[in-house]
């Protein structure tokens, strides 16, 4: 027998939606209900940070470092002065840019090239070896020596984060693809005629949409991730940025004395990447009922 | 067997020549002149010739691949930038913290994991259940520095039972070298404890449902043996598969394990090559990283057979 073994390697699907639902006892609309909630409430926190933060999150005060919480500085200050309530405020401006700009560039760059993989069997072959090569450098290091090399504002840190997921969108699209084009309503756009181009836009793309609403979600979240720990390690955006990443960072030198500096933004960073994932989990249940039914 | 295993690692050499142009590519496409960007702002017009031509700037690009290939390929990844030590010997002197870190963090998951993944499926809906459900999600939504420093703070700040952080070597005794390990491998085997519990717990609750477990209770086997002789062992092909994918999350967790707990090993080693542009360091340790990837995946597809003998070739 010539098996597969990737067929039998796929791992069983269990999604962190239905595990978080049985854990907390709650629900799956109860859970999809506080994750939208949650993430709404962060939505707004960056959109309306002027409104909210009290202090300028890069106003330096050496008069008051390190202090406690207290009625001026609600989760008191780091080591510079800076207000921390403002600085974990204006953070999420940061990190959900982050996450929808690279989601939105991995769709742009992945999704033609999804298409055109899926469609054209010579492009396929090489297409596919030169993804499956980018998918053997880790994420973290790709994104790591991209930013080394240029200088790390906002738009680099997204282009560095989105080429490592590039391959995955166009592996997801591909495999989309592959499965339509067989479709009868493909064959017969073929027999009339149809010019590949339409073929591509009209018939085969919309067919890509459903998994890749759900796919982007977890690459919002993956890239939310990613800065973070880039600005973590100090390789990010410049300290002086607030970010919850550099927060974490500029923190941990004092975290045995105030563990407030790293506890407040870990704690919005850890909300942020559950909501949006189990968001995605949510979607990925409505759009495809089948996956639902496999949950245990 | 062995026809698929040469045809495995014929596939893998595009791979790893995509890797490699990918690699060579990043620092001489990358906006500016290379070796502006590697000698500074601060240098003057001759040192930036003279690390034109050592590192072979001056030459056609495909002659420049085709050397850089060559002594990759006879183990020469060339010399530190900063250091003028080779970058060789420099992955070598700091390999021992990152495996141990790494082997450490494995058999933490093993140990820890999979019995809770097992536990959890046979007695679904249970606390153990609720708690190892709890575990993935903490897991999954947590950053590996956050869960590091929550880790740092109770035990070793509040309980102080172990070191804050460092690194000794194994030559300083096994004490001292355990008791700085067991909160960096905790740490970086957090994401993989809640990807293998929450995959074991999905594929037991699957294999449980099957025809030969009921026999094997029948016939009135212990459970201890139903659950670990027969269900694991068929359960256990998708739990490698995700070993396997789960690399990139291991590399990417060391990295930062390292950074949090001030190991002196091969995530710090880029961290600090990327901090003072030390371009050849980052070129070959993504190098060679990703050939541990393309390795690892290779041996997890040929351990299918092993584990799981209806797989054939």
């Amino acid at each position: 027998m010539h098996t597969q073994p990737l067929l039998h390697g796929r791992p069983a699907k269990t999604s962190l939606h239905a595990l978080t639902s049985k854990a907390l006892g709650l629900k799956a609309r109860t859970t999809t209900l506080i994750a939208g909630t949650l993430l709404a409430l962060i939505v707004l926190m960056a959109v309306f940070a002027p409104l909210i933060a009290p202090f300028d999150p890069t106003a330096l005060s050496p008069a008051n470092r390190l202090q406690d919480m207290n009625a001026t500085h609600w989760l008191g200050t780091d080591a510079y002065g800076r207000d921390l309530f403002s600085r974990v405020v204006y953070g999420a401006r940061v990190s959900l840019m982050v996450g929808l700009g690279v989601a939105f560039l991995t769709v742009l760059i992945g999704l033609p090239l999804g298409l055109v993989a899926g469609y054209f069997r010579a492009i396929d072959a090489v297409l596919m070896r030169f993804m499956d090569g980018l998918m053997a450098i880790p994420g973290i290091l790709a994104a790591i020596a991209i930013v080394s090399l240029t200088s790390a504002n906002l738009w680099m840190l997204m282009i560095a984060i989105t080429i490592p997921e590039i391959p995955q969108i166009v592996r997801l699209v591909r495999s989309q693809v592959l499965a339509t084009r067989e479709e009868a309503f493909v064959e017969a756009a073929v027999v009339m005629s149809t010019p590949t181009r339409l073929i591509l836009w009209r018939h085969l793309m919309p067919n890509t949409f459903a998994p890749l609403i759900v796919q982007c979600t977890y690459v919002c979240a993956a890239a939310i991730l990613t800065e973070a720990t880039l600005s973590f390690l100090g390789v990010g955006l410049s300290s002086e940025t607030p970010t919850w990443g550099n927060i974490m960072s500029d923190g941990r030198i004092y975290f045995q004395l105030k563990p407030a500096l790293i506890f407040w933004a870990g704690l919005l960073l850890s909300l942020c990447i559950l909501s949006i994932n189990l968001l995605g989990d949510a979607a990925r249940d409505s759009l495809d009922p089948t996956m639902k039914r496999k949950e245990s | 067997m062995l026809s698929y295993f040469i045809r495995r690692l014929l596939a893998a050499i595009p791979v790893m020549l995509v890797v490699a142009l990918s690699v060579f590519l990043l620092l001489r496409l990358a906006p500016g002149d290379p070796a502006v960007i590697i000698a500074g702002d601060m240098a003057s017009p001759s040192q930036v010739a003279s690390i034109r031509s050592a590192l072979g700037l001056d030459q056609p690009l495909h002659t420049q691949f085709f050397i850089w290939i060559g002594n990759m390929l006879q183990g020469d990844f060339g010399t530190s930038l900063i250091s003028q030590t080779s970058v060789l010997s420099m992955i070598t002197q700091r390999l021992e913290p990152t495996i141990s870190l790494a082997l450490a963090a494995i058999v933490f998951t093993v140990l820890i994991a999979v019995p809770l993944g097992v536990v959890a499926a046979w007695r679904q809906g249970s606390w153990i259940d609720n708690l190892v459900m709890s575990v993935s999600v903490v897991g999954f939504s947590v950053p590996v520095f956050v869960i590091g420093y929550i880790l740092i703070q109770v035990f070793a700040i509040e309980l102080g039972w172990l070191p804050v952080q460092g690194y000794r070597s194994l030559d300083n005794g096994f004490g001292e070298f355990a008791s700085r390990l067991v909160l960096p491998a905790l740490t970086l085997s957090s994401v993989y404890i809640a990807l293998i519990a929450r995959m074991t717990r999905a594929s037991m609750l699957e294999v449980l449902k099957e025809d030969y477990i009921r026999t094997a209770r029948a016939k009135g086997l212990g459970e201890r043996l139903v659950l670990f002789r027969h269900a694991l062992r068929n359960a256990g092909v998708p739990i490698l598969t995700v070993i396997g994918t789960g690399f990139a999350l291991m590399v990417s967790g060391v990295v930062v394990t390292e950074s949090v707990f001030n190991i002196p090993g091969l995530g710090r080693l880029i961290i600090d090559a990327v901090l003072a542009r030390d371009y050849p360091v980052i070129q070959a340790i993504i190098l060679l990283t990703a050939g541990l990837y393309v390795l690892i995946n290779l041996l997890i597809d040929l351990s299918y057979a092993i584990t799981d003998p209806r797989i054939r070739y």
